[in-house]
């Protein structure tokens, strides 16, 4: 399996995390939308790291370690955003992202 | 008492403002009159008649300072600039030119001529003023009336206290305007019948000729300006006579040219203005105007400012030009006195002995007899004011009517006015003691004196043999008027006549049916009136029938004073057309009695001593002569010149005395002799005699009755038949007035076809010009401004669209903005 699979399995996975975030009516399903496109970025390090030490270059890790990193940033933000979730719920007694357009002001 | 202390010496520092006084209370008059003359009570005529008799009083005690002056020997030549600092600047240029020709400035000036004419002229507005309270009663528009004879009057006082030609030129014009409004007066007045046509034509008439002399003055006046560079006369005085002597000593015997042509044009100015042949034509026709405003004209403004402009400029005229004026004077003496003889028409009778009149003072001055001349402007004034203000009388009291053949018998009904038209009539014929006399007398002395003084031309032996004659014509032409008008009885009706209709205007149509057609004499108008003594009683009363109604009763109401019937309506049909003539009420009678009082005294008044008149062979050092002389005129030196060129010996003088003296009581004689021969005998024999006489000089008559036809060859002739009643006809056609009006119409073309179009033409590209730049004003600047605005706001609103505060939207322009942006790094 080439890299091309890898690329495209992230592209798909993109795409849903996009489509998931623009369309979802619950915001929680945004959020797992974000979580998506955060790991499609993931496997996109994981995957060009591995082939690109298959190509001889010296063992590096710094693909994988960027991979981890996002996990621990998406941990994080999974927590504030979940917090976020919580005071929207609160302010606007609703989770649907087009009820809070606060911004509009 | 010394004689600067005297109360009747001259104070230049109150006098001036006194003089000023008199001279801007008719103005002031005017302005209260025009503006609120018509709510006053009696419509102002009160306010206005009291402000002349002001100035009238004003200018006699300055009168009395002259003669005072003159009675002892002191110069009286005063100029208010000069003596008290009193300057009217109306062009000042700059410190530099203070002396120079761009200044313009004004001041009184005030000499024996100036005093005796100021006199006249107040004293005769006032009269007039008085006397139109009366005739004018009740009559439309009356306090415009006022008005205009108030400033008619302003017009001719500023003349003559005016010290520089350009300012009498501007009162000269305001006087030719105010003549023009007072004979047009009842040209705005239908219910005036035939007077309102006439009117109308003969306003314009006057206007026109009259403008043609003023042309011709503005011309001499310019050049006179252009060699000497002033306007004031008393420069121009001492330059004239500085050129001519300097011309002279290089050319003996000779004349500057241009002196002569400027001289001329000046005289011009009086030919217009007084009426001299050719230019007379407009004056018979102003009778059109009510008889107060004829009186005025005739004797204290208009036509006596062309003589006074002449005793103004004598210094500035050259042998020559006296000569043409003295010739010219002398053929309006006689022309005019001739025609005289053959009107019928009261007023037109005095019209034409105006123009004689002028006649002989114009050829007086021609003659070197400036003294002279202006002594018979100064009594002609007053009895001819008088003769017209007692004509006016008569007409109001026949009711309007005006034709001399309609009247008869008027003396025993109106006695007061008789005896002053009587002493008046006395006065212009040439009787002794009254005053036309001696001044008439001293005009032909002045001609003698050329002959027999051996400075003998043409022009003065013309005057001597012609203005003896006009003088006979007079005479008669004024007995003439005397006996139809007032002796005999009353005889109304005896031909038709335009006039009568005045008063009753409104049923004149019914008469225009069987005017003419019934009697046939439709064209013939006045070739019968040879046998008209016959054929009075078939055309006599046609239209009369209801002329006699209640006789009784309108004898009643005369006898109570004018008010009493009610002029006020025109009311006179109330007790017929042709009731008892009647006395006129007192206003009029007052004014009637002080100018027949200064008719007959008027020459009296010159002379040092009362019983020294007596003596009227002798006459001729006159308080007049102190007063008004060369020397006291045109100051000392200029006078001595002046007098030295027309000074002959004493027994050429004695001599011309003597054939002077028995020349004028001749033909005074003479001539109502011969009008007692014809017309004093009782009317009926007086038209069979009168009819015999025109008949056989037939031709020459007609050539007389046609005033010589001048207004035809000057083409301006206003045929007014008294037999016809259709409205006067205008005919301008060839030659002078004629050719003037196709010039001046030519002119107007050229005025709104050149002159006009060009303007208009800048007007219109002016306009055009504006309107592109307001176009482009508003389609471009204001575009510009509205439509960043506009886009602004269309873009807010739109881009509005875009904030909706929902994050997932924002994602989604985020992504696609993003796709965009890839799609457009990876495809190009």
């Amino acid at each position: 399996m080439g890299l091309g699979a890898y690329i495209a399995v992230s592209a798909a996975l993109f795409a849903l995390g996009i489509v998931a975030i623009l369309v979802r009516r619950n915001v929680l399903y945004v959020l797992m939308g974000i979580e998506m496109i955060l790991n499609a970025a993931n496997i996109n390090f994981v995957a060009f790291n591995r082939f690109n030490h298959a190509a001889g270059s010296q063992s590096n890790l710094d693909g994988r370690m960027f991979a981890i990193f996002v996990i621990i940033l998406a941990a994080a933000e999974a927590a504030v955003a979940l917090a976020i979730v919580l005071n929207v719920f609160h302010l606007f007694n609703s989770v649907k992202p087009a009820e809070a357009d606060l911004l509009r002001e | 008492m010394t004689a600067e202390s005297h109360f009747l010496a001259f104070d230049p520092a109150q006098d001036f403002k006194l003089l000023f006084l008199a001279f801007v209370l008719p103005l002031v008059g005017y302005v209260i009159q025009i503006s609120v003359g018509k709510r006053l009570p009696r419509q102002g005529d009160w306010l206005l008649t009291s402000g002349l008799f002001a100035t009238a009083s004003i200018t006699v005690l300055m009168f009395a300072k002259s003669l005072w002056a003159a009675y002892h020997g002191l110069e009286f030549r005063h100029h208010s600039g000069d003596e008290a600092g009193l300057w009217f600047h109306w062009f000042y240029s700059s410190d530099e030119l203070a002396n120079g020709v761009a200044n313009v400035s004004a001041a009184i000036f005030y000499d024996p001529l100036g005093a005796a004419m100021l006199m006249v002229v107040g004293v005769v507005s006032f009269c007039v003023h008085l006397f139109s309270i009366g005739y004018m009663h009740g009559t439309p528009r009356y306090h415009i009336f006022f008005a205009n004879i108030s400033l008619f009057t302003f017009a001719m006082l500023g003349l003559v206290l005016s010290d520089n030609l350009l300012f009498l030129f501007i009162f000269w014009e305001l006087m030719g305007l105010m003549s023009y409004l007072l004979i047009g007066h009842f040209s705005h007045d239908p219910s005036s019948g035939y007077f309102h046509k006439w009117a109308t034509k003969a306003c314009k008439k006057a206007f026109l000729t009259t403008r043609v002399g003023d042309t011709c003055l503005l011309v001499g006046m310019v050049i006179f300006f252009w060699k000497f560079e002033t306007f004031r006369f008393t420069e121009l005085w001492r330059l004239s006579i500085e050129e001519i002597a300097r011309h002279q000593s290089m050319h003996p015997g000779e004349y500057p040219l241009w002196m002569t042509v400027g001289g001329l044009f000046i005289f011009g100015g009086t030919i217009g203005k007084s009426a001299q042949f050719p230019l007379h034509i407009w004056l018979p026709d102003a009778m059109a105007g009510p008889t107060p405003v004829s009186a005025m004209i005739h004797a204290a403004t208009m036509v006596a400012a062309g003589v006074f402009l002449l005793g103004r400029c004598y210094p500035m005229f050259t042998p020559d030009v006296l000569d043409v004026i003295a010739a010219v004077g002398t053929i309006t003496a006689i022309f005019a006195a001739t025609i005289g003889t053959t009107a019928y028409d009261l007023k037109a009778v005095l019209a034409w002995s105006t123009i004689s009149q002028l006649g002989f003072m114009v050829a007086a001055i021609g003659l070197g007899g400036v003294v002279a001349g202006l002594f018979h402007m100064v009594t002609h004034a007053f009895f001819k004011a008088c003769l017209f203000l007692s004509a006016g009388s008569v007409i109001h009291g026949c009711h309007h009517e005006q034709d001399m053949r309609n009247m008869g018998g008027v003396r025993k009904h109106m006695p007061i006015t008789f005896a002053c038209m009587l002493a008046s009539t006395i006065a212009i014929a040439g009787i002794p003691f009254f005053s036309g006399f001696y001044s008439k007398d001293m005009i032909i002395l002045r001609a003698w004196e050329n002959i027999l003084g051996g400075k003998f031309t043409g022009a003065s032996f013309f005057a001597a043999v012609g203005l003896p004659l006009a003088a006979a014509c007079t005479a008669f032409y004024m007995f003439r008027m005397i006996f139809m008008t007032f002796s005999d009885s009353y005889r109304p009706g005896t031909v038709e006549s335009n006039f009568a209709h005045h008063a009753g205007g409104h049923d004149d149509h019914g008469h225009d049916e069987h005017g003419h057609a019934a009697h046939g004499h439709d064209h013939h108008g006045h070739d019968d009136h040879g046998h008209a003594g016959h054929g009075h009683a078939d055309h006599g009363h046609a239209h009369h029938e209801h002329g006699h109604a209640a006789p009784a009763h309108a004898h009643a109401a005369s006898a109570h004073g004018h008010e009493a019937h009610g002029h006020d309506a025109h009311g006179h049909d109330s007790h017929g057309e042709h009731a008892t003539p009647h006395e006129s009420p007192l206003p009029m009678v007052v004014a009637l009695c002080i100018l027949a009082f200064l008719g007959v005294f008027g020459g009296h008044f010159w002379l040092a001593d009362p019983l020294h008149s007596l003596k009227f062979w002798e006459h001729a050092h006159t308080w007049f002569e102190t007063s008004v002389s060369f020397q006291s005129l045109y100051g000392a030196q200029i006078g001595d010149q002046l007098a030295a060129a027309v000074a002959v010996d004493e027994h050429a003088a004695h001599l011309a005395h003597i054939v002077a003296l028995s020349v004028s009581l001749t033909v005074a004689s003479l001539g109502i002799l011969v009008a007692w021969l014809i017309y004093g005998r009782g009317w009926e024999r007086s038209q069979r005699v009168a009819g015999q006489i025109t008949h056989s000089i037939h031709a020459l008559y007609e050539v007389v009755k046609g005033k010589y036809f001048v207004d035809e060859a000057l083409g301006t002739a206003i045929v007014v038949d008294m037999k016809r009643k259709d409205e006067p006809r205008y005919e301008p056609d060839a030659s002078v007035i004629g050719a003037s009006m196709h010039v001046a119409n030519l002119l107007g073309w050229i005025d709104r076809n050149v002159v006009d179009a060009t303007v208009n033409l800048v007007g219109r590209i002016g306009m055009s010009l504006g309107k592109g730049s307001a176009t482009f004003d508003r389609v471009v600047i204001d575009g510009a401004v509205n439509g960043v605005g506009l886009f602004t706001q269309t873009f807010g609103s739109v881009v509005r669209l875009f904030q909706s505060g929902r994050v997932q939207q924002y994602a989604t322009f985020a992504v696609f903005g993003g796709l965009a942006l890839a799609a457009w790094l990876i495809l190009l």
